[in-house]
């Protein structure tokens, strides 16, 4: 009966112990393998314990000192080879729990997450929206570089920063580079595919620019190719702007008369600025645009020539100014060799 | 009576060893695991230590002592754990030698085997600070940058004391059911 019970009297068997008095060295291998709830270890905590204290400590600075060289790497892997599946299993089978925190999120918590992805969303949106402008600016300022080399001008690089309203029926828009760039009035304006307009005035830095679409610029022209009865066209007029960048059909055309009533340019002729390569306001040689339509006005006996310009003004963006080659400017000049200076 | 003990110590040594043996892979595991999904500001919950607690209240200081050595060993060596080996293993195994010894207080004061649920609790927060404590600092001593002290053994002893009343009676249960 005493065999099959498991606690007899703890009271009485207190009382046996104390009586017997501690015989520590006796009962230590029992010691841990004694019954719950029974009395066997020592109340005083004994010597062996300490010496099994002392020891296993001992194991743990020479543990942690083999762990200074490669001795413990066989132990490491064996243990997570042993573990790692364990724990592999273990996550996988806790995995529907495992969601259970992100329920009790409360509401701030959550709409904070969202303000934080929403900046960070912004963040990125712009930082790929400046990658693209970075591109294409990239292009206009190689194009500006292209556009010295092929006209044979120096440009100083510049930047749109303003459009005029076009409530105000001036077509102007206004540049980033003013005087201390070298930028003087009536110097011609380009960007990479043609004549821009000419500076009207100049502050230190920036510049307001009349661009040739403007009903008040007036622009020599010369047409391109040859006309219809084959001989050589050259012919001369007076490019003038519409006034309107957009919104109707003629929007964003010149109109080009010529001096010669009769001449007839053909259709996609190019027309190019004339002059004598240094006067103001334009410099020749600058291409304006192409011919789209000719028709003979009966009633003053004029001929219209429409042109598409090269530019186009919805979007400017980098211009380049013409400048002479010896400028001195606070910012790059792109030489004619297709050099900064 | 010596030789009834023998005799009813030799029928079950080698099931409790295998129960205590399962009952730190489990929490070893589970808290290697598991825990992170449930972690307050990264910092997980110490099953381990909370097996080891439940082994020092049911079998004592000696046997609470191997358990945490073992356990120690074990988490230092499983795999995520790149820290230097033994801080672990001495952090448990000092935390089964003072859980012992609490028991071993509570008895001597002349109650019975368990000690009653208050006393429970201050253990678990008592071992659980010098646990994590012993831990942090030994990193500190060997150079291994810790996070920042205080908060982590708080938030860390204040995980295990709100795990504690879960556990510990579970594992209370299921030791006392190893011993028949």
């Amino acid at each position: 009966m005493s065999l099959l019970s498991p606690r007899p009297s703890e009271r009485l068997r207190k009382g046996l112990e104390q009586r017997k008095g501690p015989k520590p060295m006796v009962r230590t291998p029992r010691e841990r393998l004694n019954r719950r709830g029974s009395l066997e270890t020592n109340a005083d905590g004994g010597g062996p314990k300490g010496s099994w204290l002392i020891a296993l400590i001992l194991c743990c600075a020479t543990l942690a000192t083999l762990d200074q060289t490669p001795a413990l790497e066989p132990a490491r892997t064996a243990v997570g080879e042993v573990l790692s599946p364990l724990e592999t299993g273990a996550a996988m089978v806790a995995r529907p729990f495992t969601g259970i925190p992100e329920w009790f999120d409360s509401r701030d918590e959550l709409r904070e997450r969202v303000a934080k992805l929403e900046a960070e969303n912004a963040t990125l949106r712009r930082q790929v929206e400046v990658t693209d402008y970075g591109r294409s600016k990239l292009a206009e300022y190689e194009s500006i570089t292209r556009a010295a080399e092929d006209l044979g001008y120096a440009l100083v690089p510049a930047r749109v920063t303003a459009y005029g309203p076009a409530q105000t029926f001036n077509r102007t828009v206004t540049i980033d580079a003013g005087s201390a760039a070298g930028i003087r009035s009536d110097m011609s304006v380009i960007t990479g595919d043609g004549l821009v307009g000419r500076v009207l005035r100049v502050t230190k830095t920036s510049a307001t620019v009349l661009l040739i679409v403007d009903a008040a610029s007036v622009v020599g022209g010369r047409v391109g190719g040859e006309d219809r009865s084959g001989k050589k066209s050259g012919q001369v007029g007076m490019v003038r702007g519409s006034g309107v960048v957009a919104g109707r059909s003629d929007a964003g055309l010149l109109s080009l008369d010529l001096v010669d009533q009769t001449a007839a340019p053909l259709k996609g002729d190019t027309v190019i600025t004339w002059g004598d390569g240094r006067a103001a306001p334009y410099v020749s040689g600058l291409p304006i645009g192409e011919v789209t339509d000719t028709f003979a006005s009966v009633r003053d006996s004029s001929r219209t020539v429409r042109i598409k310009p090269y530019v186009d003004f919805g979007s400017l963006d980098v211009v380049g100014v013409v400048v002479p080659g010896d400028t001195m400017s606070d910012r790059a000049v792109v030489t004619p060799e297709g050099e900064l200076r | 009576m010596s030789q009834m003990e023998t005799r009813a110590n030799s029928t079950g040594p080698l099931l409790r060893h295998v129960l205590v043996g399962l009952l730190v892979i489990i929490a070893v595991v589970l808290q290697l695991s598991v825990a992170p999904a449930f972690a307050i500001r990264g910092i997980t919950p110490d099953l381990a230590l909370l097996v080891v607690l439940a082994v020092a209240l049911t079998r004592g200081g000696q046997a609470a002592l191997v358990t945490g050595f073992a356990a120690g060993v074990l988490l230092d060596l499983a795999p995520p754990a790149d820290h230097t080996a033994g801080r672990w293993a001495l952090a448990l195994l000092i935390v089964g030698y003072v859980a012992g010894r609490v028991r071993e207080g509570s008895i001597a004061q002349g109650g019975q085997g368990r000690p009653n649920a208050l006393t429970v609790m201050v253990t678990v927060a008592a071992c659980s600070f010098i646990g994590v404590s012993i831990f942090v600092v030994s990193g500190l001593i060997l150079g291994e940058a810790p996070l920042t002290l205080l908060p982590t053994v708080a938030i860390s002893v204040g995980y295990d004391l709100l795990l504690a009343p879960l556990l510990i009676p579970a594992m209370l249960w299921l030791l006392g059911r190893g011993d028949l």
